[in-house]
Formats: C-alpha cells, structure tokens, sequence
C-alpha cells in the first residue's frame, strides 16, 4: 500500500508540473498583460512595471523562474488583482467560504442523490421513479448560474429568507450556494445509485437472500445498498470538478469572497500569477481527491482491499 | 408415503411486452417426504420457474398465477401474502442456485450471511446463531471453519462457494430443499463432490430435495423420481427405474437417446429435431408433436392428459390411450427397456 501511495505521489507531481507548463505557455501565448490593462501608463512607467514583475525577462527565464519558485511552493506575488500581495496567501485567505459552500454542496447533494436513486430503483418504473429521473435530468441540465440565480429571486429577494449576496451572516449566507452546488452532485448520484442499485437487485446473491427468507427492506439495506455505495466513490471525482467550476459561477452570483469569484476576476483583469496559482492549486486539488478516491475504494470494497495489498 | 408438498394443475403466467408467456401449463406433482425428485427437460421447459413459483421468488410485477394450488403444511403458498412467505423462504422450504460464484454477496462476510437465517427464523442469540454456522461449515466439509467465517466469498474457489451455500440452505433444517442445477457451473470433479455431500446431508436431515438439472447421468445418480417437463407441463413422471427403462412419451424417448453412454462412445449423439414450442402462443394438443415423428392427429388437436402407466408412473401421450396404434420406440430405448421387468420388451431376468 505505501508503495502504490509513493508511486502515485510520483505521478502527481509529474501532471502537476505538465499542467503548470501547460498554462504558463498557453498565458503567453495569449493576447493581452496584466500591465496593459491597467491604468493608462507612459510607456516608461509601464517598462518600470514590467521589470517589477519579471515580464521584461526572456520567456524561457520567466519559466524557469516560476518553476523553481513554484517547487519552492512559491506561487508568485499578485499584479493588479490584490496588488502586491502574495498569491498563497490570496488563495488561504480565500479557501474558507469555499470550502465551506463546496463540502456542504457536495455532502447534501450526495445525501439527497444517493436518496433519490435508492428510491427511484426500488419503486422502479412507477411515477416516484419517473419524477427522480426527472430532477437528475434537471439538475444535469440546467446551468448552474441559472438555478443560482432562480434560488436568489425567489428565496433571497422574494421570500427573505435568507440574505441576498452577502457573506456575512455565516451558515445563512451560505445555504442558498451550497444548494446551488448540490444539485450537480445530486443529479450525478441519483442517476449512478439507481443503475447500480437495479443491476444489484436483479443480481443472484439477492435472490438468494430473498430465498433465505429476507424482507424488502433487509434486501434494500443490508444487501443492496452497500453494493450499490461502493461503485458511487468512483464518480466522487466527477462530483468535485462539478462542485469547482460550479463554484466558479456561484461565487460570482452570491458575492461570495471565495477561490471561484477571485479566479474569475483575476482572468478579467489578466492577473497571471493569480490565474497560474488558482490553476496549480485547483489541480492539486483534483489529484488529491482522485488519489483519496482510488485509495478509499480499496479500503471500502473487500475484493479490492485484499487481492489489492499484494500488487 | 407422507406428501409434503403438492402442486395441483398449476398455471403460471409472464406479462410481458410481447404478450402473455404461458411458461406453466398445468403442472401437477407430489413430494414425499424424504425423497428426491429430479426435474429434467430442455433449457425454457419451466423447471425454474416452477420451483420458483413455489418459493414465490418471480417478480411480482410480470408473474402470475392463472390456476392451481401449491400446498405445503395445509396451506396454499399462491395465496400467502409476501410477509408469511417470508417466514417459510430459508426456514421450511430452501433453495440452491446454479452460479455459486455470484450466489453470495461480495460484500458481506461468509459468517454474517450464514447466520443471517439463524437469526431470521429461529430464537437463538449472535453468538449461538456464530456457533451453528461454525458447525454448518464444518458439516459441508470446510476446513478451519472458525477462521473462514470472517472472509469474503471471493477468498473461496467455486466449489468451497457452492458449499456454502448449501450450509446456508442447510442452516434452519429446511423440509424440502430446492436446487437448481447446483453443479453445472462446476467441473466434474467438484460436481461429484457437491453430490456426495447433498446425498450425505439429505440422510442426515431427511429433507426433501427436488433437483433441478440437464443431466441425465446425475439424475441416476441422485433421484429417486424423474419428471420429465416439456414446455411448461410435465409430460412423464416415475421413479428412476421407470423413466430410465420404461420410458413412454417420445420426448423422453428423445431425451434417453440423446445421453451419451458409456458403452457406446462409437455411437452417433442423437440430437431431438426441431425447437421448443413458443411459450407466447403454445400449441393446441401436445406440445412435443410438431417435433415427433410418433404424433397422431389427436397430438395435434387435444391435449393429452397423464395415463397411468404403474402407481408410480404416469405419462402425458396418447400413445397410451387403449385405441393407439403400437409404435416402436428407438432402438436404444427398446435396449433400455429389455432390461426392465414389466416393459413390454422384458427378456427375462438376466444375472
Ligand atoms: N421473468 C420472466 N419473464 C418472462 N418470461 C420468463 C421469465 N422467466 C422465465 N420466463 C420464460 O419461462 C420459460 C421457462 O423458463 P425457465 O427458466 O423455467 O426454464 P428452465 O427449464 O429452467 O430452463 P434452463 O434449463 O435453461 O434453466 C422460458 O420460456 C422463459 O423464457
Ligand atoms: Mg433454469
């Protein structure tokens, strides 16, 4: 197990530096300087600017400054979304409300999804099943800035329950986000439970606990719901780049001082250092969860767990 | 002999898209009390469906039942409600799949799922309920059945699995127990064993068994009577001997002559012409006599009903009606049939 860890810590820095690569060209390649879009400057003040920042420098010298800096864990200094300041910091000072609204989005849209699909496959066929399918089919399809901004009118500006796009009243400041960011979770689940839960129902095993004399419920919860879970790790990784770039838009709609609003703005305003950061750190972010995901699912599942030790 | 369990013109039904699968059309036998009844016939006869139908376990949505009783304990099983069923499914009445490698749950320890029954069905606390699985497995020829009780069913070969699901069948002395080809997804070897081990248990127990299989060489081995199905009915029933060696309907006919024997391994394997009846919209008559070349204008226009042939043997043909012409059956059957006294090609005893 240590060794599969290791070799897959390996791997994770080598994406890891290919994706900074990556990006790092593509910025350049790309129109438009942070300095450029700043304040009308003289062309001299706009060279003292640059200098500053190390634009003025060879491209190949800015690379390899920002790859040395960034295997010091250095992500650069911020040039004109927080002027100056450190992008770690940013980005530590911003992952609160993120994470907040993200694990709260996830956890209830799992809850709900898993919930959904259960149900959906034991009444299978009938209009309970029907009308799950039809939410997992609206939340995949919907947009999330449209269903964030239905949440706003309705229950924010309309209803008052909760605040409009203001983050500072704690946990009820962050309800209608975090329902915002359920729904793709929620969709995802319902959808996966209810097919790996029908194909587990239809599976020997249960015909033979049905023959042992098990009642409805002893089939659904202590043979098939298990078998059922365990596949659903699989798409957790899935789930969390939904709950990230739905992050993106519901931060922004919401005004929540998070990870998603300060990426948008800072490609609005051509912040390269705060858009490389935030791209390093959301891919850190990812391969993190894929690793938990892979390394919980041998945990979890008993096939894996054992046959897994040795290889 | 005391019956425990008789099923009456059973008829049984699929709502399907297609239509109306009529994949039981009147099936009448009895079980007796510490016998062994094998069911043999062609894949989609209806054999698992009629043990199924006994053990209540088609779905509910499609399944119906069109006529008959199943009585067992005085009561008729079509009419129970799935709550009493419950208490008779793995307590009164068990049952053995065919694919031990998908039987078990993967997720769930051997020792829980062997216990699982004990504690359904019977008064009993954990720890006792742990102690008789102990004991099952040990019955079933398990070594180290403390330590196995912990593992998961993909730790155990095909064989050690379909052992444990005869424990787990076994766990609440059923009174009959139903097996569904429980050795055709096993090699020969082990399939001999699952045998020997299901005979062993079944002295043990006295249970009833009805054995569900294709194989006509572990019938001989196992049963003590044969009915034969064809096409949702049971078109001949006897014990062994009977079926074996006074067989009367030409689809048991058909049957005998398609198993390979040992004495003969030059011969030709006979192969019955033609398919099964479409179950959607069955044949008037006798089901078989498309494919017969024994079939009589009756065959095709009426039903024929079971004639008796010995207390223990009856047949679904018109051949035994006291108006049919003679016929002869295949030679290899006639062969079979000089040996048994009271078939009408009897030589004699022979030592
Ligand atoms: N759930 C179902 N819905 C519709 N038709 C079914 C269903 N289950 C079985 N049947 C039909 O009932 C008939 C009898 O099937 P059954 O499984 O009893 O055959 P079998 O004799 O056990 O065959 P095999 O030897 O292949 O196991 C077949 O024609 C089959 O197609
Ligand atoms: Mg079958």
């Amino acid at each position: 197990m240590a060794r599969y860890i290791g070799k897959r810590l390996i791997y994770m820095f080598i994406t890891l530096a290919l994706i900074a690569t990556f990006t790092f060209f593509l910025m350049k390649i790309l129109p438009g300087s942070p300095v450029a879009s700043a304040d009308k400057l003289s062309p001299e003040q706009r060279a003292v600017v640059e200098a500053r920042y190390g634009l003025d420098k060879p491209l190949p010298v800015q690379y390899f400054d920002y790859m040395f800096g960034l295997a010091q864990g250095d992500l650069g200094i911020s040039i004109n979304q927080f002027k100056g300041a450190n992008v770690t910091d940013v980005i530590q000072s911003r992952m609160g409300p993120s994470a907040q609204i993200g694990f709260q989005g996830m956890l209830l849209g799992t809850f709900l999804g898993v919930l959904l699909g259960m149900i959906a496959a034991l009444r299978q066929n009938t209009w309970v099943d029907y009308s799950s399918t039809l939410v997992a089919i609206v939340g995949i399809s919907i947009p999330s800035f449209v269903f964030a901004s239905m949440l706003q009118y309705f229950f924010a500006l309309k209803l008052e329950w909760f605040p409009v796009a203001l983050w500072k009243d704690g946990f009820m400041s962050s309800v209608l986000p975090s329902i915002a960011l359920a729904m793709f979770p929620l969709a995802t689940a319902a959808r996966f439970i209810r097919t790996e839960m029908i194909e587990v129902l239809g599976s020997d095993y249960i015909t033979l606990a049905r023959a042992k004399g098990a009642s409805g419920s002893e089939i659904a919860f202590k043979h098939a719901f298990r078998n059922a879970l365990i596949p659903l790790i699989t798409v957790l990784g899935p789930m969390a780049v939904g709950i990230l770039t739905g992050s993106l838009v519901v931060e922004q709609i919401f005004a929540i001082p998070g990870i998603g609003e300060q990426f948008v703005k800072s490609i609005m305003v051509n912040d390269f250092s705060i858009i490389m950061g935030t791209t390093i750190f959301f891919s850190v972010f990812l391969i993190v969860v894929i690793l938990i995901v892979d390394i919980l699912y041998g945990i979890i599942d008993p096939r894996i767990r054992l046959s897994g030790g040795k290889s | 002999m005391e019956k425990i369990l008789q099923v009456k013109d059973l008829e049984l039904s699929f709502n399907t898209f297609a239509g109306e699968v009529k994949a039981i059309r009147g099936v009448n036998f009895d079980l007796y009390k510490g016998e062994t009844l094998a069911i043999v016939g062609e894949s989609g006869s209806g054999k698992s469906v009629t043990t199924k139908s006994i053990m209540r376990l088609l779905p509910e949505n499609s399944a119906e039942f069109k006529n008959g009783e199943i009585l067992f304990g005085g009561r008729d099983l079509t009419k129970l409600s799935d709550k009493e069923m419950q208490k008779i499914r793995g307590k009164e009445i068990a049952m053995i799949f065919q694919d031990p490698m998908t039987s078990l749950n993967p997720t769930m320890p051997i020792g829980r799922q062997l216990t699982e029954p004990l504690l359904k069905h019977q008064k009993i606390s954990k720890a006792e309920a742990k102690k008789v699985a102990i004991d099952l497995l040990r019955l079933v020829g398990m070594p180290k059945p403390e330590l196995r009780m912990k593992q998961y069913p993909h730790q155990f070969s095909g064989g050690q699995r379909q052992r444990i699901v005869i424990a787990i069948s076994l766990a609440c002395n059923p009174q009959i127990l139903i097996a569904d080809e429980p050795t055709t997804a096993l090699d020969v070897t082990i399939q001999a064993q699952i045998l020997e081990l299901m005979k062993d248990l079944q002295k043990k127990i006295d249970t009833s068994i009805i054995f569900i299989t294709h194989d006509l060489g572990v019938v001989a081995n196992v049963a003590d009577r044969v009915a034969v199905m064809y096409g949702g009915k049971i078109v001949e029933i006897g014990t062994v001997d009977e079926i074996f060696y006074n067989p009367q309907h030409p689809y048991t006919w058909g049957l005998l002559s398609s198993m390979p024997s040992l004495d003969a391994a030059d011969e030709k394997l006979y192969a019955i012409p033609g398919t099964p009846p479409d179950l959607l919209a069955p044949p008037k008559g006798d089901a078989f006599a498309l494919r017969s070349e024994y079939a009589m204008q009756i065959d095709m226009e009426q039903n024929p009903p079971f004639f008796k042939v010995s207390d223990s043997h009856y047949a679904a043909t018109w051949l035994l009606h006291p108006d049919a012409p003679r016929v002869e059956p295949p030679a290899t059957v006639i062969e079979r049939m000089k040996k048994f006294p009271g078939s009408r090609y009897y030589e004699g005893s022979r030592v």
